[in-house]
């Protein structure tokens, strides 16, 4: 190899906790000019956050930021901005109702005396969507423009900031493959130029297209690092993964042999799964995995009538129609959603109204029963042990690990036969987590059928009895009993290997 | 170990937000009380039962209008076109009394059927912003403001510039629903009574006034919890609609004709009273007792201002307008607490 640049910035031993949580335990990572280091990991590795630490978004807790050697303290993003380093969000930084050019030079207008010099801005912002080989008119409000061209605005907003070093949070995952060939294009020059990237992607095939270097983290550690040259997917996928199971999950017991409580076929939500088929037994755990994205929560969203969608839904082997989520919980199905804070809770209510929420026409003729009501906290409360110094206080000032648990109550209060959990540990602390797994467990030996989506793999291995593996809005893939494994379920997300296999224990 | 951390921070908040939480509440019935107590310091006659009824008496309509705005203002939304909604059912109702006068003649029947007239013509209006706002996806505000100057505009178009005058013998048997009363007390401060006591049912103790809540706190929670987010919204326009059918079967003996200027800023008037009476403007949670003592409090800055010569009464709108910006910044303090 030649001798390579010294690195611009540098992350060096750098740890990072959330109050106790220490999400990043010591990473080291660096960027030179001219090269694109990739970052990948799962979701939870702590990709993100460091990005973060590099970019002055969030200051480190320990360790340091290095920029051209010398160990710096970014105050702000801004600051960061100011000496060339600019993280470029997944989702756009932009003023929508702005033109592309005022976006570009957005806090950094160029001025002529008291006024704007729009002249020599517009001239500098066709200049740089020229050079990004996105020739759109300048003047046009950023809405009109596609998601591509949005990209390429916010590249050229970056080096109209003098960027020196370019942070890439999953750049390609709003792209078609068309669009993404020019943004490797232009990745390409401006690392001819010297612009030192870090990218991160899931799509490890393209890593290996795109990189010079890959560091792999997981769980905020630091695992590997080496040249693309001497990496592919499939060795990226084993350091992602390769966690020890741990007892964090209780005994698995065979789900009740019967005729499929829910039978799910050539199920469409249009724009996120497409020709989805599969069976849910009474007792089983059903795992649905994949990347951030897969289309797995649209999917269930489209079952629960809370999404448009096409095709045979049968419960107990009769065809049911879904048309709102009033039908489907009339038909015993209940949906845990992954955002807890924006569609789970009632963030400034109570425990009781957010507990009630769902089934309240079990609580109300022509007035709502308050006593009924504080009964069926009480024995949530012990049921589900959630912890509350008030019970009349604002759910928002719970603990997230309370928060999922009474968000779990409200889901088990309309009594459903098939319970789907969407992320149901994400977020909360490992204890929770080991009682939500728990409560889990519980509900498949009481009868219920339960789907499980997550993205911690560890998750899906521990509970389920089944994986449906998904990627792009398709299966690809099918695993039970012992074939369920990190590895396997990895290479289906990423698309390693596409064809759909029945695999029997 | 983890457990603990849980639980530290409502525990927390719980001591810091009770007391805040508290002055929020009785703030509106504090300013009421000693607006009565000036009130009486002011001039002996304030409370005298001719005074009392008539400060109650007309507060009604607005009042009656308002607790509609609670639950409007309670699901997120906003109903801009109740006053001319108001002017425009006072002109329909009197068009159809005195077309019925040949058929049915001078009498109670009459009065009846104009009633409901009144209130079906008060529900589809509210049917109509209803619909146009779920439906049709159009922002409460706009459709509001464009069904504010419809309904306007048709009022004066049926009036042709003038007044719309109810048959002058159908008035004298109308006039007591206005003027008259039982056990002393007059029927619009009857029917307002009722409506707000109903309301505040509806609104605390039923499952829709649950769900009005809960649409305008999180539309996205209300959307996942089952609830049907767009039936809900709908009906509430429609009751507010209604409401101002209430409204405009009380008023309409008062004068016994509508104008250009009948329920001329009602609804600025009707949503001030909601914002006094604690109700959250950006909705999600709605009290309708506050509503009306908020109501209450803006008859009786008019009423003290007639009475006495302290402060022109022209200054009336300037002391409301203060009253209204206190209200906002008082709930924003809660805010900050929760």
């Amino acid at each position: 190899m030649t001798t390579r640049a010294a690195p611009i910035l540098e992350a060096r031993q750098v740890r990072k906790s959330f109050g106790p949580v220490e999400v990043l335990h010591g990473v080291d990572f660096s960027l030179r000019p001219g090269e694109v280091h990739a970052l990948v990991g799962e979701n939870g590795a702590g990709k993100s956050t460091l990005m973060k630490c590099l970019t002055g978004y969030q200051p480190v807790s320990g360790g340091e930021i290095a920029l051209d050697g010398e160990p710096v303290t970014f105050a702000s993003s801004d600051e960061a901005e100011n000496r060339g380093i600019v993280l470029i969000h997944q989702e756009f930084n932009l003023a929508e109702q702005l033109s592309a050019e005022a976006n570009i030079f957005l806090g950094r207008e160029v001025k002529k005396g008291f006024f704007l010099d729009w002249k020599h801005m517009r001239r500098r912002a066709s200049e740089l969507l020229a050079e990004l080989a996105t020739p759109v008119d300048t003047r046009r409000p950023v809405s009109s423009l596609s998601v591509s061209q949005k990209q390429m605005v916010e590249i050229a907003k970056a080096l109209a900031r003098n960027a020196r070093v370019l942070v890439m949070d999953e750049p390609t995952a709003v792209l078609t493959t068309r669009e993404a060939k020019v943004l490797f294009e232009q990745i390409e020059r401006l690392k001819a130029e010297g612009v030192a990237i870090l990218y991160t992607s899931h799509k490890l095939d393209e890593i290996s297209r795109v990189a010079d270097e890959v560091t792999v983290l997981r769980d905020g550690s630091f695992i590997s690092n080496r040249p693309a040259s001497e990496t592919d997917a499939d060795r990226m996928a084993r350091d992602m993964v390769g966690r020890e199971m741990s007892d964090l999950f209780p005994q698995k017991t065979a789900p009740r042999a019967e005729a499929p409580a829910l039978e799910v076929s050539g199920f469409s939500v249009p724009g996120y799964a497409e020709e989805i088929s599969f069976k849910l037994a009474k007792g089983e755990v059903l795992g649905f995995a994949g990347l951030v994205g897969a289309g797995r929560t649209e999917l269930m969203e489209g079952i629960m009538g809370l999404r448009e969608n096409s095709g045979t839904v049968r419960r107990d082997g009769k065809d049911i129609r879904i048309a709102s989520p009033r039908d489907a919980v009339g038909h015993g199905l209940s949906y845990l959603t992954e955002d807890r804070k924006g569609r789970g809770l009632l963030l400034k209510y109570g425990l009781r109204e957010n507990l009630t929420l769902l089934g309240l026409d079990r609580f109300s003729r022509l007035i709502v029963d308050e006593t009924a009501e504080k009964k069926a906290l009480e024995d949530a409360i012990q049921r589900f042990d959630i912890r509350a110094a008030s019970r009349e206080g604002p759910v928002g000032n719970l603990s997230g690990g309370n928060q999922q648990k009474l968000l779990l109550a409200k889901t088990m209060l309309v009594d459903p036969e098939i319970v789907i959990l969407d992320e149901p540990t994400r977020g909360i602390d490992i204890g929770t987590k080991q009682q939500i797994y728990r409560f889990i467990h519980d509900l498949a030996e009481e009868g219920r059928a339960v789907i499980v989506i997550s993205s911690e793999m560890s998750e899906v291995i521990g509970l389920c009895h089944r994986v449906v593996v998904m990627r792009s809005g398709r299966i690809t893939g099918e695993l039970s009993g012992d074939a369920i494994t990190e590895e396997a379920i990895v290479r289906r997300a990423m698309g390693l290997e596409s064809e759909p296999l029945e695999e029997v224990a | 170990m983890t457990s603990a951390n849980a639980e530290s921070p409502p525990a927390k908040s719980k001591t810091r937000s009770a007391p805040r939480f508290d002055l929020h509440v009785w703030g509106p019935v504090i300013a009421l009380v000693a607006l009565v107590l000036f009130g009486m310091s002011l001039n002996d006659q304030f409370l005298s039962a001719g005074n009392v009824t008539n400060v109650l008496a007309r507060s009604s309509f607005i009042g009656i209008i308002a607790v509609g705005a609670t639950f409007v203002i309670t699901i997120g939304g906003l109903d801009l076109s109740v006053g001319s909604m108001s002017a425009f059912l006072a002109g329909l109702t009197i068009i159809v009394l005195n077309a019925m006068v040949p058929s049915l003649g001078i009498s109670w029947v009459t009065i009846i059927f104009g009633m409901l007239a009144c209130l079906a013509l008060g529900l589809s209006a509210g049917f109509l912003n209803g619909i146009l706002i779920t439906v049709g996806r159009i922002e409460a505000f706009i459709v509001t403001l464009g069904t504010l100057g419809i309904f306007r505009s048709l009022v004066i178009w049926l009036a042709d510039g003038g007044t719309l005058s109810l048959n002058f013998e159908l008035r004298e048997v109308y006039r007591p629903v206005y003027y008259g009363g039982i056990f002393g007390i007059a029927w619009p401060i009857i029917v307002f009574a009722l409506v707000a006591i109903l309301g505040e049912i509806a609104m605390r103790k039923t499952a829709y006034g649950r769900h009005a809540a809960a649409i305008g706190s999180n539309d996205q929670v209300a959307r996942y919890s089952a609830i049907p987010v767009e039936r809900v919204r709908l009906v509430t326009y429609m009751l507010q609609g209604m409401l101002v059918g209430v409204a405009t079967i009380m008023y309409v003996p008062r004068l016994g004709s509508a104008s250009s200027t009948t329920g001329l800023l009602w609804e600025l008037e009707a949503i001030a009273a909601v914002i006094i009476g604690g109700t959250v403007l950006k909705g999600g949670f709605g009290r309708v007792w506050g509503t009306v003592i908020g109501v209450l409090i803006l008859s009786l800055i008019d009423n003290i201002l007639n009475l006495t010569d302290l402060v022109s009464p022209y200054l009336n709108g300037a002391i409301q307008g203060v009253i209204i910006i206190l209200a906002v910044v008082l709930q924003r303090g809660r805010k900050g607490a929760a």
